[in-house]
């Protein structure tokens, strides 16, 4: 059997659409499977390009594999044409799909070490399979947390994953809401301001951050502040895509391009480039 | 030195100040329970304590007359609770309740801001250590004011 790896780069292979969880009105997770095809094995902070037919291609992040491993997960928030589209498939319609690409999250770096995740909204989405990786593995790492930054308590994406990684895997999981109503027992406020009460060795630690990138910012000066080196910090970077494979520019950021040399980089490699606006 | 000057040192806020200041300071300072829900001051009341928090979470809260309350902000083991007390006419601006069982150290403000007037290095010392954690409560809030996460697709 071939892999869907082995076509050529710009097209795509047909999968079809195994299951819709609708996490949210305008937030869908989405199981593919590919079709005649073996799924291409992916690195945790990967992503793939997703076609919608007639309409246009996307990237998005790979959030897991079915327990089968026969499939992706993705999970898409309607934005525009081609998240809307992808947001409003019915099981068994075909997607088309190209990837993995790009560079994933540093976890064997981080091996016998503390780790600090750090998401906002959907950028939970490409942490998701790395802290899967961790607790499959949860021997060769210390302590482990989880920062989660959402709206409100209505917007806790992968709730029930989150209790499940406290539960099962001594992961110290926070979630933290913009606003909240007074019946909600949790933390209420910006997830860069619970850094300093996070427990981790600042001389051991590997953080990986994603989310908005005003978030980032302000999550990169905390984690700083703590004393975590810069070249230990990790962020997941984005920006529009086009061939995703390093060659017509669209997802330039100074002298990288996101779709190859990202979309996880190490900070002490664009810290100068992070605060520009016109990148 | 006796267990609440030690607690007192304990709080990051005061880690690196002078044993003689942690004694004028412990002078107007005593330990606090509160079981989870209770309240540790109410908006429009006097403003005359703080706390530090050593243990636990206290949440911020508006209410809007007739309306349900707002949680805008809860904080944690190592933070400050109460700005108002620094600032004319000393009356709360919020009510702060704990949200779940919390340890803290509670300082008489009245008795803090009388020795300000008399010992300027000591206003000094604390001024310096407030300001900063303030201001970055304050950057924090207007993080959660841009409303990152809504129409975003990350
Ligand atoms: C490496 C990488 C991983 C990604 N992972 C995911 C993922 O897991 N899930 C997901 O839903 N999206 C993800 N994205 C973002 C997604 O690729 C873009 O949102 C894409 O532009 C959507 O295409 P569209 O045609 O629906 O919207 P477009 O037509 O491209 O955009 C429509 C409108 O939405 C705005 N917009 C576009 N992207 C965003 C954004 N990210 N945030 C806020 N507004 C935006 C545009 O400015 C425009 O106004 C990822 C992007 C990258 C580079
Ligand atoms: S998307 Fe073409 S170079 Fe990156």
């Amino acid at each position: 059997m071939t892999t869907a790896q082995d076509a050529n780069v710009f097209e795509p292979t047909v999968y079809r659409v195994a299951s819709i969880v609708r996490e949210f009105e305008d937030v869908v997770t989405l199981t593919l499977h590919p079709e005649g095809v073996q799924r291409p094995a992916f690195t945790p902070g990967q992503f793939n390009m997703l076609y919608t037919f007639g309409v246009g291609e996307a990237a998005i992040s790979i959030c897991g594999e079915d327990e089968d491993q026969r499939g992706f997960v993705h999970t898409v928030r309607q934005v525009g044409a081609v998240s809307q589209a992808l947001a409003s498939v019915s099981e068994g319609d075909a997607i088309g799909l190209r990837g993995p690409f790009g560079k994933g999250w540093p976890l064997s770096e981080a091996e016998r070490g503390d780790i600090v995740f750090v998401a906002g909204g959907l950028g939970l989405a490409p942490l998701r399979p790395a802290i899967e990786h961790v607790l499959r593995h949860r021997s060769r790492y210390r302590r482990v947390t989880l920062l989660f930054g959402t709206r409100n308590p209505r917007t806790i994406l992968y709730a029930k994953d989150i209790e499940r990684w406290r539960r099962q895997a001594d992961i110290n999981g926070v979630v933290t809401v913009d606003h909240a109503d007074a019946g909600w027992r949790g933390s209420v406020g910006a997830v860069p301001a619970l850094i300093a009460g996070a427990p981790f060795d600042p001389r051991s630690t590997v953080a990986m951050v994603c989310g908005p990138e005003v978030m980032m910012r302000f999550t990169v000066a905390s984690l700083l502040d703590a004393g975590l080196p810069a070249e230990r910090i990790h962020l997941s970077m984005e920006r529009n895509m086009k061939c995703a494979i390093g060659l017509c520019g669209r997802c330039q950021y100074g002298h990288d391009f996101i779709c190859k040399d990202g979309p996880v980089m190490r900070y002490d490699r664009l810290a100068n480039r992070f605060s520009v606006r016109e990148i | 030195m006796n267990t609440l000057e030690a607690r007192l040192r304990a709080h990051p806020l005061f880690a690196d100040l002078g044993e003689a200041m942690i004694r004028q300071i412990a002078a107007c300072a005593r330990d606090r329970h509160f079981d989870a829900g209770q309240y540790l001051f109410r908006a429009g009341g006097p403003a005359d304590e703080f706390f530090l928090v050593r243990e636990g979470r206290i949440g911020l809260e508006a209410h809007a007359p007739g309306g349900a309350a707002i949680l805008f902000s809860t904080l944690g083991a190592g933070e400050i609770i109460g700005a108002s007390w620094l600032v004319p006419p000393h009356r709360w601006m919020f009510d702060a309740r704990a949200s779940v069982s919390t340890q803290t150290i509670c300082v008489d403000a009245v008795c803090l801001r009388n020795q300000f007037e008399t010992d300027h290095e000591l206003g000094y010392a604390l001024m310096a250590r407030f300001l900063p954690a303030f201001v970055k409560r304050l950057h924090a809030t207007r993080i959660q004011l841009f409303d990152l996460y809504g129409g975003q697709a990350r």
